[in-house]
């Protein structure tokens, strides 16, 4: 599934639209800790993490990861928010906890 | 590309917010150089666990990169504490990250296994109280 058409479901509240909404996102992953998250999502994935740092906008940009969604209603930090719309990375958000998040996008790319 | 192309970072102390620029700024060059995306991305991955690890532990450094038609050289300096046990922090999950380190997200003790499980070719070179020199090699042929 394209990155533009699993916005198209408005699923996940939007907190940054980012570029490249054409590439193809491939698969679910989820993990909080960064150097994990760096070597191990896929390039294209979905991450569902709580970290709304810039840290975590930088590892996207490095690993090509295909958007962000942070879970539990945590939120981009200022900075990060700045970075994220500088990089053009898309950051979605959801109240549910990690494994509900995963789930439902795994659903959305599997649908 | 006959010369061999070269660049120089310098990574600031304790700045967590600029953390990654190094590593972005190179990986921008090499795409545009036409590089393989997974040769960019193992590139990517070791020199900003590298980068991290020194606004971490080491009060900052220097990063000096060089690209050749070959491979891609990155050479990170710093003048930090040292690391007293190389075989252990080589081991993956020993971090002695400190606390408000982890609650970033980082403290994994990924670090160095990630440097080296990305590069083609790593060498360490480190004294107590002297600094740390890590040389990591990722070939494009």
């Amino acid at each position: 599934m394209l990155l533009k058409d699993f916005l198209d479901k408005k699923i996940f509240a939007v907190l940054n639209e980012g570029k490249d909404l054409d590439r193809e996102l491939t698969k679910v992953f989820c993990c909080d800790l960064l150097s994990i998250a760096m070597s191990k999502a896929p390039s294209g994935s979905v991450w569902i993490t709580v970290m709304g740092n810039v840290n975590a906008i930088a590892v996207s940009v490095l690993a090509e990861i295909g958007c962000i969604i942070l879970a539990e209603d945590a939120n981009l930090d200022e900075t990060a928010f700045a970075k994220a719309k500088e990089q053009g990375v898309t950051v979605l958000k959801s109240s549910s906890p990690i494994f509900d998040t995963g789930l439902i996008a795994h659903n959305l790319l599997n649908g | 590309m006959t010369d061999a192309i070269k660049l120089k970072y310098i990574v600031s102390p304790d700045d967590f917010t600029r953390a990654g620029e190094a590593s972005s700024d190179v990986k921008g060059k090499l795409k545009k150089m036409g590089i393989e995306p997974e040769i960019v991305r193992k590139v990517a991955i070791a020199m900003y666990e590298g980068e991290i690890n020194m606004v971490i532990h080491a009060n900052g450094g220097t990063i000096d990169v060089e690209i050749t038609p070959s491979e891609i050289t990155m050479v990170l300096a710093d003048t930090g504490p040292g690391i007293k046990d190389i075989e252990q922090a080589m081991q993956e999950g020993f971090s002695t990250a400190p606390d408000n380190v982890r609650s970033l997200g980082f403290g994994a003790g990924m670090g160095l296994p990630n440097m080296k499980k990305y590069s083609d070719e790593m060498d360490i070179q480190t004294q107590i109280g002297v600094g740390t020199t890590v040389t990591m090699k990722v070939y494009i042929k």
